[in-house]
């Protein structure tokens, strides 16, 4: 079995209420893992834990093997966030923001080399923004915004890309190319661990998918039909914490 | 009148006057770049705010004003930075508590001060640019050559905090270093701007050259560069009026750099009705996908 590369362990995380209760998650190298759940249940709590960006009340978290607090390797992350930053007073190119997804890669306060920049390029052209470089990313639409945190994690050359929603508000179009463009990642060995809503066009790729209900992973293993069918006993793993009926791929609504 | 300026600006007091202001008006919107991103646009004014409380000690303990305004605004900076970082509700409060305090205090303590006299809190307030020693000159230019090796030398990691703060923590930048450093940098620039502009003028400059680059501008570094621009401009704008005028320095750049604000709308709008004009609706749209098919 390949190695783990995150790996969440009774994780528990409570902003004014519990929100994770005893989460446990474990994404290994080649992975293509979905989070789904519905609204509100979790989803972008977990993986925020599992970037250390959310404090955990209880529980232990790893990245590729080490402890989070020892963790210094972050160049072989890439993280889309939901939406984009707060910052944003002052205007800001899509280049610019493609371009602050290779600091991790430059060190602090490393220079901008030649293959920087190709590598910029090459994340703008996998999202198909190569002609809006220049233009403030406040002027483009809220899926080409999203394009642009894709191509902005892409920049860094990752091997673990976590995801929070990449496709909301994507059209048809850029979602196949959205596909594609991970397609490619993971060949060449990318692992990636995403938050979606519907699976679409990334369907084929996915391995794996858990379901976050209730302040659990309720299940992990194959993607879930939407409710109604998802009794397939030879691929369903369901949790032992779970509920007897298992959420749909919405959760419980 | 303008062989007046001529006659006025080859004084040496005027020229140090000068200096001083140019030396401000590159850096106060340099750094205050980076707060009106992050949408904090007013913190330089508290920050000046406290800074008053430094000069306070500075007068009453009789070391240099200048040293201690810096050393308390940068703890009051590093103060505000904490209550930002914990992203408490309650830390509108505790922000305004700590301003107030700080004005308060240095109000308080000029007044113990042996020879005080409330033409002194006013230089300090509003600026004095006017005697400004070739002594103040050289600290204004080293802390200003400080305070540009941060703003411009380090943006693409400043951008990227200000820009997107977790994402910054997830690329493993040293966000909270970071930060701090720029905590204390709002202090020095604070610092500086207290000779040319005054405490309570500060913010101006560091903001009203943004907001007019902003107009014009379609990036962050483009912003930068002409907000250093017009912040040159409105300093050497302001010097001239006032010596012109014999008006007070501070207020006249400041003044300055309004006006510049208002002309680059202006002209703005105008260059886009034009282009408008020009080429008709210029939608920038992509092809059109297959709907029948998907
Ligand atoms: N910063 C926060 N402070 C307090 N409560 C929060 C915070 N962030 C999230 N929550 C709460 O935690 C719960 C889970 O939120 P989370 O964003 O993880 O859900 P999600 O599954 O990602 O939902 P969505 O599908 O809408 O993205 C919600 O009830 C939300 O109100
Ligand atoms: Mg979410």
């Amino acid at each position: 079995m390949n190695p783990p590369v995150l790996e969440i362990r009774h994780g528990a995380v409570a902003y004014d209420r519990p929100v994770l209760r005893d989460v446990n998650l474990t994404v290994r190298s080649g992975e293509v893992v979905a989070v789904l759940g519905a609204n509100g249940s979790g989803k972008s709590t977990m993986i925020r834990a599992g970037l250390g960006l959310v404090p955990l009340a209880e529980g232990q978290v790893e990245l590729f093997g080490a402890p989070l607090r020892r963790f210094r390797d972050w160049q072989r992350i890439g993280y889309v966030p939901q939406r984009l930053g707060a910052g944003g007073g002052v205007p800001a190119t899509v280049g610019e923001v493609v371009s602050s997804g290779r600091l991790a890669r430059r060190g602090f306060p490393g220079l901008l080399r030649a293959g920087d920049r190709q590598a910029v390029a090459r994340a703008l052209a996998a999202v198909d923004l190569t002609d809006r470089t220049h233009d403030p990313v406040a002027s483009l639409s809220g899926g080409q915004q999203q394009r642009t945190l894709i191509a902005r994690a892409l920049a860094g050359e990752p091997d673990l890309l976590v995801l929070d929603e990449p496709t909301a508000g994507v059209d048809a179009k850029s979602q196949e190319a959205f596909a594609q463009a991970l397609r490619d990642f993971v060949r060449h060995g990318g692992t990636v661990l995403l938050v979606a809503h519907e699976l679409g066009p990334l369907q084929p790729i996915i391995t794996r998918a858990v379901v976050v209900h209730d302040g659990v992973i309720a299940h992990d293993g194959a993607v879930p039909h939407p409710a109604g069918h998802h009794a397939e006993p030879g691929h369903d793993h369901v949790h032992p914490h779970a509920p007897q009926d298992p959420p749909s791929i919405w959760g419980r609504e | 009148m303008n062989v007046n300026l001529i006659e006025i600006m080859s004084l040496p007091f005027m020229q140090r006057a000068l200096l001083g202001a140019l030396i401000t008006g590159l850096i106060a919107p340099s750094l205050g770049i980076y707060l009106v991103q992050r949408r904090m646009s007013l913190i330089g004014d508290g920050i000046g705010h406290i800074a008053l409380t430094g000069v306070g000690v500075g007068l009453l303990t009789g070391t240099s004003p200048v040293l201690t305004a810096i050393i308390v605004s940068a703890l009051g900076a590093v103060a505000v930075e904490l209550i930002r970082e914990r992203g408490r509700t309650s830390g509108d409060i505790a922000l305004a508590i700590l301003f107030y305090g700080g004005i308060a205090g240095g109000v308080f303590l000029v007044g113990l001060a042996p020879g005080k006299g409330s033409a002194n809190l006013t230089s300090y307030l509003f600026g004095s640019l006017l005697t400004t020693s070739a002594t103040d000159l050289t600290t204004i230019a080293i802390l200003g050559g400080c305070v540009l090796a941060v703003t411009v030398g380090l943006r693409p990691w400043l951008f990227a905090i200000c820009q997107d703060e977790e994402y910054a923590k997830v690329s493993g930048l040293p966000v909270r270093a970071l930060n701090l450093l720029l905590a204390v940098m709002t202090a020095v620039t604070v610092t500086v701007a207290m000779r040319s502009v005054g405490l309570l003028l500060v913010s101006a400059l560091m903001v009203v050259p943004v907001a007019a680059a902003q107009l014009v501008s379609r990036g962050f570094g483009g912003t930068m560069t002409l907000a250093m621009l017009g912040g040159v401009i409105s300093a050497g704008a302001g010097i001239g009026v006032s010596a012109g005028y014999d008006t007070a320095p501070g207020a006249t750049i400041v003044l300055a750099a309004i006006a510049l604000f208002i002309l680059v709308a202006a002209v703005g709008t105008a260059l886009r009705r034009r282009r408008r004009a020009d080429t008709g609706p210029a939608a920038v749209c992509e092809p059109p996908e297959c709907v029948l098919d998907s």
